[in-house]
């Protein structure tokens, strides 16, 4: 059964948990009081709602994706996240945990980004509600997204390039983490996915049902048979999933498969890992035997990371949903296939989404297939197009 | 009980009425070969113990310095097994308590009990886990204990009194006062928070208090001194074992600077 929230240890199942340094032990309860009181507290909600609705641009519409459910012979609905304002769910959970950092009177806030996506989204909300944002990202990213990373500046955000490990979405979030260890009197860490010490899996997780909260809205009577969402912490995934789960729809995450599991450079954790402690949570991990966290490998940035959220840890063990995986090349073929049958150019990360309806198109036929597109390709461009010649 | 030569330890320093020098090593620096001698010249120079680093490749409480001597050692092949036979070795050679320090996901790969007990076999006498807090602690904490060791458990200068009372009951082998907000590392300007943070836990518990993170020079480590029962110093080691040019260099070159410490307290 899906949890209502995690138990007071915060455990979902036996995964999640808070495995943080001491000091930030009082910060994380601090945290966990903040939010229960906002979220519980109207003047706070409506504040966000009216955000969201003027300011994202919620609810963001259901399209019915004509002809590509002609070509692949079943129906297709997208949720057009890739509409919300800065192009991705991400702007969903950044803007909230920046309007709750206000409130517990944090004047900076730190942020870990892969894509850029959640860096853009933070350096965003800071601009909007006035605090000051530093962006901690990976070399490679900082090289294969620099578009978010003018995006970034523009705001007024700093980009702190991180050199350490592979210069990737693992190294960003162990560098914000150690930047808060020495500022978080002052300073909240926006934490970009379902991942991290508790209370951030399941604040996050609040923060992004939206997601699915508004499909079964839209949807009424017309539910789909199985829902699609790209893994890579999971929290566009677990936004949408978690109103579903048990209502008896397939849910199905699809993780980056790299350039092939065989290959052992993906970033399957689910499909390939094994439980262990990453970031403060106890998840499934890509690990070797003495417990050194492997390197993930995925084209698409916000895929590229070797733990996930411990509540698909918790989906995955309870079937509550099942987890997928599709290679680089085939969500490259899922951006043009989306492209040219919709006119939408989605994001690397939501082409794994995509990518995986029409390989399993075969026991698909007859469904009705609603598909997270998690957001807008524009910041990949240069990338596939690099990718392609 | 390995747990029982660490107790003493800090027993024959409050006899004394001086403080102890626990350097903090990375296991395998300077290189798997010469880590042994550098231990051994560090216990010359006048260490009271040591915190053997196992390294690990998330190592979040670390700056940059330790992450570089972490990242080194697991390139020449230091992971568990071998960072342990190098604490045994430095403890049956010294004859030196030495505590282990790691993260929680090296202890619960190998599992709790089988980490304390190979940990035991090799002399360690304490187990130090940078992101395991107490309510995350008990199954290892317990795993520790039943192999006679000692656990240690964190107070920050972040940490509320209802929290560091808790911390308390617990009862570790000592408690670790971090020193300075952050992670570990170098500072020009000793923190201001750990006297205050010192004054708090002995206000509460006569349990061994050993400062630590941040304390990078012997000034910093003679003005908490007279609060504390041990001091940790690491970076500002580990940095001088990187920088040597040769093995020998870093041998001599650690053992200079833990006759330092060792005459500032
Ligand atoms: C468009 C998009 N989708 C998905 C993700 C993956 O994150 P999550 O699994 O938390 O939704 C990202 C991350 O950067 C993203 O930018």
């Amino acid at each position: 059964m899906k949890l209502e929230r995690p138990d007071a240890r915060g455990r979902f199942g036996e995964f999640g948990g808070r495995f943080a340094p001491e000091t930030l032990m009082p910060a994380l309860e601090e945290l966990e009081h903040a939010f229960e009181g906002a979220w519980a507290d109207p003047a706070f909600r409506g504040d966000l709602d009216r955000l969201l609705k003027d300011f994202v641009g919620r609810p963001t519409p259901i399209f019915e994706a004509e002809r590509l459910s002609a070509q692949l012979g079943f129906r297709v609905l997208l949720k057009r996240e890739d509409l919300a304002h800065t192009g991705a769910h991400k702007i969903n959970n950044a803007i909230a945990q920046v309007l709750l950092a206000r409130r517990m009177g944090k004047p900076r806030v730190i942020a870990e980004t892969g894509a850029g996506q959640h860096g853009v989204a933070t350096a965003t909300a800071a601009a909007l509600l006035g605090l000051e944002c530093d962006v901690f990202m990976g070399e490679k990213d900082i090289e294969r997204q620099s578009l978010n990373v003018y995006r970034m500046q523009m705001l007024g955000t700093r980009v702190i390039p991180v050199t350490s490990g592979a210069g990737t979405l693992k190294d960003a979030v162990n560098e914000a983490m150690r930047d808060w260890v020495g500022t978080v009197e002052t300073t909240h860490y926006v934490i970009g996915s379902v991942v991290g010490p508790h209370p951030f899996p399941w604040m996050v997780r609040e923060f992004q049902r939206v997601i699915g909260d508004e499909s079964l809205a839209q949807l009424g009577e017309d539910l789909p048979d199985v829902v699609v969402a790209c893994v890579g912490g999971g929290s566009n995934a677990i936004g949408m999933f978690y109103p579903f789960a048990g209502l008896g729809i397939d849910l199905v995450g699809v993780e980056a498969a790299g350039e092939g599991i065989e290959t052992g450079r993906h970033g399957a954790s689910l499909g390939e890992g094994s439980p262990g402690i990453l970031h403060g949570t106890r998840t499934y991990l890509l690990q070797d035997a003495d417990g050194q966290v492997q390197e993930a490998h995925s084209i698409s940035a916000g895929l590229d990371y070797p733990g996930v959220g411990p509540e698909h840890a918790y989906f995955q063990d309870l079937g509550l949903a099942r987890y997928v995986s599709i290679t680089d090349d085939e969500s490259l073929e899922g951006v043009s296939l989306l492209a040219r049958t919709e006119g939408i150019i989605p994001a690397l990360e939501s082409a794994h989404a995509i990518s995986w309806i029409a390989k399993a198109a075969g026991e698909l036929q007859g469904k009705t297939v609603l598909v997270n597109l998690s957001g807008r390709g524009d910041k990949d461009v240069q990338q596939i197009a690099e990718a392609r010649s | 009980m390995s747990a029982e030569r660490l107790r003493l330890m800090f027993a024959a320093r409050r006899a004394d009425n001086s403080t102890a020098l626990l350097p903090f090593m990375t296991a395998g620096l300077p290189d798997p070969g010469h880590a042994v001698e550098m231990f051994e010249a560090m216990a010359g120079a006048g260490a009271d113990g040591f915190e053997v680093g196992i390294p690990y490749s998330d190592p979040l409480m670390d700056g940059p310095i330790i992450q570089e001597g972490g990242a080194r050692a697991l390139a020449a092949g230091v992971g568990l097994e071998e960072g342990l036979e190098i604490a045994g070795r430095v403890i049956a050679r010294t004859g030196l308590p030495a505590l282990v320090m790691t993260y929680a996901n090296v202890v619960v790969q190998a599992g709790p009990d089988e980490f304390a007990r190979r940990a035991a076999d090799h002399g360690v006498s304490g187990v130090i886990v940078a992101d395991l807090p107490l309510e995350e602690a008990g199954p290892i904490k317990a795993a520790v204990e039943r192999a006679g060791l000692g656990m240690v458990l964190f107070a920050a200068p972040t940490t509320t009194e209802a929290r560091l009372r808790r911390i308390v009951e617990a009862e570790p082998v000592f408690i670790y006062g971090v020193a300075d907000l952050g992670v570990t590392g170098e500072r020009k300007i000793a923190s201001s928070r750990a006297g205050e943070l010192a004054r708090r836990i002995r206000e509460v518990t006569g349990i061994p208090l050993v400062m630590g993170v941040g304390i990078s020079t012997p000034e910093q480590a003679a003005a908490i001194a007279g609060s504390a029962d041990g001091v940790i110093v690491g970076s500002a080691l580990v940095r001088r074992a990187l920088e040597a040019q040769t093995p020998t260099e870093a041998i001599a070159s650690l053992a200079t600077a833990v006759r330092e410490f060792r005459a500032a307290l």
